[in-house]
């Protein structure tokens, strides 16, 4: 956690506590936190001698930014208006429906996804188009086919956690 | 370090000489389209191979040594024809393989690369005679097409400086630093009729003379790399695939204008577009193409980039400018203008990624050759993203004036699916809808100004038969509630009520009162709002109430939604008559809303039902409908 | 842009004098165009679009924003417009709290007067969808964010004016808000009370807390004495509130009407203002002496003391020790009077009657009690006294003049300029005047730190020594004169400081169109009443004379320092979370470093990673719990820190390994 917290200093230090240089501040902190505390969002303000309510007033203003955890897998569905036509809509419910998500959740409650939609990623020829983590990239997705892949996920994250088990197991007969 | 323009020609020579030397070159289409179809492993593989025959004295590395090269892989920007990806080009000849496969790859080495034998079955394969096309520019999604904007991409590595140099890159800068006076420049474009690529469809080159005369030592060039359009992919295109000469443009730019340092604002939702620009400026300036004296002259030019933090707003003018100095991305009033009083207060020019595009070309050409291209008012190309129930969805650049025909059905293959074609809608959610009656107008800025739309960004999406124009409208105005800033009233209150309107009415509880009531407001936010995102807003709504009125009206008092989407009034049946009783649509139900004992017809309870559709994709028997 | 020419408004040819926008312009011409978002004093903000005009070279623009034309033709009334305007405050009044008769703004609520200005009879869209919650956490300033229409002007308020940025807008499009940092309540922010956001509200979006039934309790309460004071800036402002006009003195009527409504004692603040000057003054000659602690701050505002306490802790001990006036009347009353009355302090209620909403946060400071009760039960604005006059039906213009009661009730016409922004400095300067010449000494009018500008300097020659003296209002005109101070640019001995602008003719608490042309009018009505005043200096108040001798059997001394002068203590200036900086599982020993401004200044940051080094380099990580935590409220000097629960200060990064091993490793060797 001292880590972070050093790291917040090397941020803002690195942009000189530059008030123009807010937005790309947030964007580094947000890297390294996964998300933006409170806290944090103070202590920037202190630094760059702005008022906390103006950080907390850009802090919310984009999308972007999240003032509460998101999961270790963030699943964006493009909901352009060239994925919504090809279908967005259906794999937008099937990922929230098989990922038990209700009412105004987006995060699971063990923290490994995050489901949101996002306007427009600009890769229309591909509709629908779903990102997971902004690298993964799936052009022409169906629900079945997304819940392939999140499935994939699940048990790749049970096999590190198995592997993990495993090794312990390991030494303590050793 | 290019230190004069006579360098820079010694350097293009050696880059030309190098690529003609080349018996062939791989260009393997790394666009955020074909990557997402694994192009990338498709490029792996062409270097594996290459790196295997040492023979052919290849070099893979994106850094070339200048020995003889015989054949090179690279990775390209987008080519615009993003569903029949992943594309791969061979040069010198220019042909173009589609869908191409991990599996394929071996093949079209052993066969083309090495014996000189073009692989018919991944060739593209024409729409009407299925024979194969060999080269790029004969496929008629090409053939029709004019690239400027886009004409690099696709066929240069754009994070190689030096493919750039060689296909002209930066010879306009030099042109411009060595034969023009900066007002020579502003007249050029001027001259030229270059307008506005992002939307406004205003002179750039008047908008140049404002921020030229107006008071102030410091002044900026912005980039507004903030295509947030949904359906629209072309800045995004040319920040992937040709991002040096983005800058080139934004030089020209600060050379005309007086300003020696620019920002470029991408979208966060480009990474690809951030990386690549960033390792173009840090090229450009290692090679002395931007920092101080460049080439020798006495012009300096710092590029800085900013990434967007999700909002659509930030693509207007004056909220780039809030954005860019860290506040929340709200438009302020105008006047003053940016050109007068921009970032910090200073002379701003904001131009649109195409637009700038454009620039190299027009001042390498001369104002005389762009103005032969296009209509008289509306000189040049347009690049559109094509989306939506088109059969080519992709990327094309046209002369302006040509017709929306031409372009929907000689370019775009027509509607998929044999879909019958019912409106296009263009300009994303500021533009309007065009309909049959409109597929001979000529597309450019005045043209469609007259029937209540607009070219926007050029974002077309091409709807059928089974769109509900309504359901188009409301979600229009979904989006832009999402994206408001909330500042002014107009925008803020008016969009959530003409959501709420619209709402009622898809859903079946709408009446002729909230109809009139739409209309109104429509028009009042269309006058009221503070910026162009309020003003635009209402544009769907009128369109389609213009062209699709009795579809508004089924909705309200028959409550029937004549196009079948709107869930709310459709119903779900099962037709016992067809039904074998498979249970599948049962098992696949999400909502559990379908009973029914094996090997007897089925029912759905309507209560229960969420109308999703997904039953109706697993019946093998069609025994499900909806009226 | 042209500032001189003509244009054509509604047919009419209007020459245009240097204004900056056309809105101006129109209004001049007689048509007053209706804004929400626009003040003169504060930035275009462009929102509201209820200024939306027709030209013929522009189209349609918004006339607050668009700069004058020569030859421009504007049509202020037409379909469009009229059609707009209307709709603008039909699609407010769909997402606004709509239950005016019970809104204390009802009668004056700018939303509600356009409604009916503009006919709107109908309001064709849903309701408002969700009820925030109010916050009724500050003793001054109520937020109802359901009443809210946001406009912006509170924002722009407190961070152009101010200087603070309490108030900002948080999130985007429909769900915008105009709210406190992360939404915190406004007693957990840096709010310094001053009520300037109150002001500039046209709704009941934001209101002052009201006291009124606290008063009418104690009135109607046959064992209370109710005694009352009146500040200078109320009697030029009140007759406001019942028709009359902007500096029209109504002390009198004031005075009559407390009375009517059951007070028992009507004193005057002046009394008090008098004994400020001749103790505050006594203060700065011994400072001047000593050569230290200069330049003295003034401190009877309440606002400008808070904010010292929570931005500039450094410089309290500058500020000077004086109550302000209200507390010393609280003060004296509850400590010598009651005593004259044969009461206890707590049979005794008093109440104040200020044009300042920050008084009623200055009231309940935990300081200012005798024998357990507050000196200052209650405190009232000019607008809350006109309400208790509504609420017992009293004909305000029919009241006859009554004079204060004695012997609280005189004071000279040094105390009443204390009602403007240069009032006080003034008052000391007549003061200081008097005791240095005697009597050879005239009428003193020093006119150099008069008026309404931000900041105004001026010199006078005491004893052949030449002081250099300021005034300033608005605290974002306070912040830069004392960077200016800091860096050295310019030196002071003696500063008077007053949050709002123009003093306190300007305060929070004062009637609504509060702005420079009400206040130029109150503030010159007030240096008018002084000029007819015969009791020039405090020196002339023979009462006051008296009470010090009977009270304190002389000026500036143990007994004065008790009941007349007070301690000040560094405030935070946002509650919140600490930062967690490591993880540890069992009993740890709580070690945590302030981050608030000043010693995040000092090397807070250093000295937690010094803290966390030796940590790990000892191998005691794992049993230290390691914080970073706002403000421990101890800004004197150096970095502070809290080990379980004890507050060492003084801690540098240069010192950091000493106070570790001396302070924190030991505890944990214990352990």
């Amino acid at each position: 956690m001292e880590r972070k917290f050093e790291r917040l200093q090397e941020i803002i230090e690195s942009h000189q506590g530059e008030v123009s240089h807010l937005i790309a501040i947030l964007q580094e902190v947000q890297e390294e936190y996964r998300y933006l505390p409170e806290e944090v969002l103070t202590y920037i303000a202190t630094a760059m001698k702005v008022s906390p309510a103006t950080v907390y007033g850009v802090a919310t203003f984009y999308t972007q930014f999240s003032l509460i955890p998101k999961g270790k897998y963030v699943i964006r569905v493009c909901d352009g208006t060239a994925c919504h036509v090809r279908g967005s809509e259906p794999i937008h419910f099937a990922l929230r429906e098989n990922l038990g998500l209700v009412g105004g959740e987006s995060t699971t409650p063990d923290m490994q996804f995050t489901v949101e939609t996002v306007s427009c990623l600009g890769a229309c020829g591909l509709a629908p188009v779903v990102v997971i983590n902004s690298d993964e990239v799936h052009g022409q997705t169906t629900p079945e086919s997304i819940l392939r892949a999140v499935n994939k996920i699940v048990s790749r994250e049970q096999q590190g956690e198995n592997k993990n088990s495993s090794e312990t197991g390991c030494c303590q007969n050793a | 370090m290019l230190n004069s323009r006579a360098e820079l020609d010694v350097l293009k020579k050696k880059a030309l000489t190098e690529i003609s030397s080349m018996q062939k070159r791989i260009l393997v289409c790394a666009g955020t389209g074909c990557v997402a179809n694994g192009s990338l492993k498709v490029f792996d593989l062409f270097k594996q191979l290459l790196a295997q025959r040492p023979e052919l004295a290849v070099s893979i590395e994106l850094e070339k040594e200048h020995s003889q090269q015989e054949i090179s892989a690279h990775t390209s920007g987008c080519h615009g024809f993003c569903q029949m990806g992943p594309l791969v080009r061979i040069e010198p000849r220019g042909t173009l393989y589609c869908k191409v496969k991990p599996e394929d790859v071996s093949e079209i080495f052993e066969e083309h690369i090495i014996n000189g034998r073009v692989v018919s079955r991944l060739l593209y394969q024409d729409d009407h005679t299925h024979s194969p096309i060999e080269t790029q520019d004969e496929i008629p999604f090409y053939k029709n097409q004019l690239r400027i904007a886009l004409a690099n991409c696709g066929r240069i590595d754009p994070d190689d400086i030096e493919d750039y140099i060689a296909h002209d890159g930066y010879q306009s800068l030099a042109k411009a630093l060595f034969e023009m006076t900066p007002d020579e420049v502003v007249k050029e474009v001027l001259d030229s009729g270059l307008r506005g690529r992002g939307g406004g469809g205003f002179p750039t080159g008047r908008k140049w003379l404002f921020a030229r005369e107006a008071a102030g030592e410091k002044k900026y060039i912005i980039c507004n790399g903030d295509e947030g359009d949904p359906g629209a992919f072309m800045d995004r295109s040319v920040m992937e695939g040709d991002p040096h000469r983005v800058i080139e443009g934004m030089m020209l730019a600060g050379y005309a204008v007086g300003a020696d340092e620019g920002y470029i604002y991408v979208r966060a939702e480009y990474p690809l577009a951030v990386k690549r620009l960033r390792t173009a400026v840090e090229t450009a300036g290692k090679h002395g193409m931007l920092g101080e004296k460049i080439l020798g002259s006495g012009f300096s030019f710092k590029v800085n980039i900013k990434e967007g933090a999700g909002a659509f707003v930030c693509g207007e003018e004056t909220a780039l400018i809030a954005s860019i100095e860290g506040e929340r991305g709200m438009p302020r009033p105008r006047p003053p203008f940016p050109a007068v009083s921009g970032l910090w207060g200073c002379p701003t020019i904001i131009n649109n990624v195409e637009t700038l595009a454009n620039l190299p070309a027009i001042i390498l050409n001369g104002s005389g050759w762009f103005t032969n291209i296009g209509t008289l008012t509306s000189t040049g190309t347009k690049t559109f993203a094509l989306a939506g129930q088109i059969a080519h969805t992709g990327l094309v650049e046209v002369p302006m004036g040509l017709t929306l025909r031409k372009i929907v059905f000689d370019i775009g293959g027509g509607l998929r699916d044999n879909k019958i074609f019912k409106a296009v809608q263009i300009g994303g959610p500021s533009g309007g809808c065009l309909t049959k009656e409109h597929l001979d107008l000529p597309l450019d800025y005045d043209s469609l100004q007259k029937v209540g739309a607009m070219v926007g960004s050029g974002g077309m999406v091409v709807m059928g038969e089974d769109t509900c124009m309504v359901e188009v409208a409301k979600f229009f105005m979904g989006f832009v509630q999402n994206e408001s800033c909330g500042k002014c009233v107009p925008c803020r209150e008016g969009s959530r009520r003409m959501l709420e309107l619209l709402t009622r009415i898809a859903s079946g509880s709408g009446t002729e009162e909230d109809l009139l009531l739409l209309e109104e407001l429509a028009l009042i936010v269309k006058d009221g709002s503070l910026c162009g995102l309020g003003k635009t807003a209402p544009n769907p709504v009128l369109t389609t109430l213009r062209y699709f009125r009795s579809e508004y009206e089924a909705h309200v008092r028959d409550k029937k939604c004549p196009a079948g989407v709107c869930k709310d009034l459709l119903d779900y049946r099962i037709d016992p008559s067809l039904c074998r009783g498979c249970g599948l649509c049962k098992k696949v139900c999400p909502a559990d809303a379908i009973s029914g004992v094996k090997k007897e017809p089925h029912r759905i309870d309507p209560e229960k039902c969420i109308k999703c559709g997904t039953c109706i994709s697993k019946c093998k028997f069609g025994s499900i409908v909806t009226n | 842009m042209s500032s001189n020419g003509k244009l054509t408004i509604d047919g009419r040819e209007i020459d245009i004098r240097g204004e900056k926008n056309l809105l101006e312009i129109i209004r001049r011409a007689g048509i007053n165009l209706p804004t929400f978002c626009y003040h003169s004093e504060l930035s275009v903000y462009g929102a509201c679009r209820l200024c939306l005009v027709e030209t013929d070279k522009l189209g349609l623009v918004a006339a607050c924003s668009t700069p004058p034309q020569e030859g421009i033709v504007i049509r202020t009334n037409t379909l469009r417009t009229r059609r707009l305007r209307k709709m603008v405050i039909e699609l407010l009044l769909a997402n606004h709290e709509r239950e005016c008769t019970t809104c204390s703004r009802s009668g004056r609520c700018k939303l509600q007067l356009l409604a009916h200005q503009l006919g709107v009879k109908e309001v064709r869209f849903g309701k408002r969808d969700k009820k925030l919650p109010i916050d009724l956490t500050s003793p001054s300033i109520v937020r109802d964010p359901n009443k809210c229409i946001l406009c912006g002007d509170c924002v722009r308020m407190c961070k152009e004016v101010q200087g603070l940025g309490i108030w900002d807008f948080a999130h985007r499009g429909s769900k915008t808000v105009v709210t406190t940092a992360f939404d915190k309540e406004l007693s957990d922010v840096a709010c310094v009370n001053c009520g300037q956001c109150v002001s500039v509200c046209p709704t009941g979006a934001l209101t002052v807390k009201s006291e009124i039934d606290k008063v009418w309790n104690a009135i109607h309460n046959p064992d209370k004495t109710v005694v009352a004071q009146i500040a200078p800036a109320v009697r030029v402002a009140l007759g406001e509130e019942f028709g009359l006009g902007a500096g029209e003195d109504v002390t009198g009527k004031i005075v009559a009407g407390l009375k009517l409504t059951g007070v028992d004692r009507v004193f005057d603040t002046l009394f008090t203002a008098d004994m400020t000057t001749i103790e505050e003054s006594n203060e700065f000659l011994v400072r001047l002496e000593k050569n230290e602690k200069l330049p003295i701050f003034t401190s009877c505002c309440p606002s400008w003391v808070k904010y010292c306490e929570q931005f500039h802790a450094e410089l309290l001990p500058n500020v000077s020790s004086c109550r302000s006036p209200q507390q010393m009347f609280g003060s004296v009353v509850k400590k010598y009077y009651a005593k004259k009355l044969n009461k206890r302090p707590e049979d005794v209620f008093v109440v104040s009657i200020m044009p300042c909403v920050a008084k009623k946060f200055e009231a309940q400071r935990p300081e200012f009690t005798t024998g357990g009760v507050p000196d200052v039960d209650a405190v009232l604005t000019t607008v809350e006294t006109a309400q208790m006059f509504n609420e017992a039906f009293i004909d305000f213009t029919a009241l006859v003049n009554k004079a204060f009661d004695n012997p609280l009730g005189v004071g000279s016409g040094a105390a009443l300029i204390f009602g403007a922004s240069g009032g006080v400095m003034e008052s000391v300067v007549r003061y200081v005047a008097g005791l240095t010449g005697g009597d050879e000494v005239g009428r003193i009018d020093f006119l150099p730190v008069r008026g309404m500008e931000g900041i105004k300097t001026a010199s006078v020659e005491v004893k052949g020594r030449v002081l250099k003296l300021a005034v300033v209002n608005g605290l974002a005109n306070t912040e830069k004169l004392i960077s200016m101070i800091k860096s050295g640019e310019a030196s002071f001995d003696a500063i008077e400081v007053m949050s709002c602008p123009g003093g306190c003719v300007g305060g929070g608490g004062q009637p609504d169109v509060n702005d420079t042309v009400a206040r130029i009018r109150r503030a010159g009505e007030i240096y008018e009443m002084d000029r007819v005043q015969q009791l020039h200096k405090p020196q002339d108040n023979y009462f006051v004379g008296k009470a010090f001798e009977e009270w304190f059997g002389g000026v500036n001394n143990h007994e004065t320092h008790h009941a007349l002068h007070t301690t000040y203590v560094p405030r935070r200036r946002i509650n919140g979370k600490p930062f967690i900086m490591n993880d540890s599982r069992s009993q740890p020993l709580r070690v945590s470093v302030c981050l608030g401004t000043g010693c995040y200044l000092r090397g807070a940051y250093d000295v937690i990673k010094e803290f966390n080094d030796l940590a790990e380099n000892q191998g005691i990580a794992g049993q230290i719990e390691l914080n970073g935590t706002f403000c421990l409220e101890k800004c004197d000097n150096g970095v502070s820190v809290n080990v379980n629960d004890e507050i060492i200060t003084g801690v540098t990064p240069e010192n950091a390994g000493e106070i570790f091993r001396n302070n924190i490793s030991i505890l944990v060797d214990k352990n």
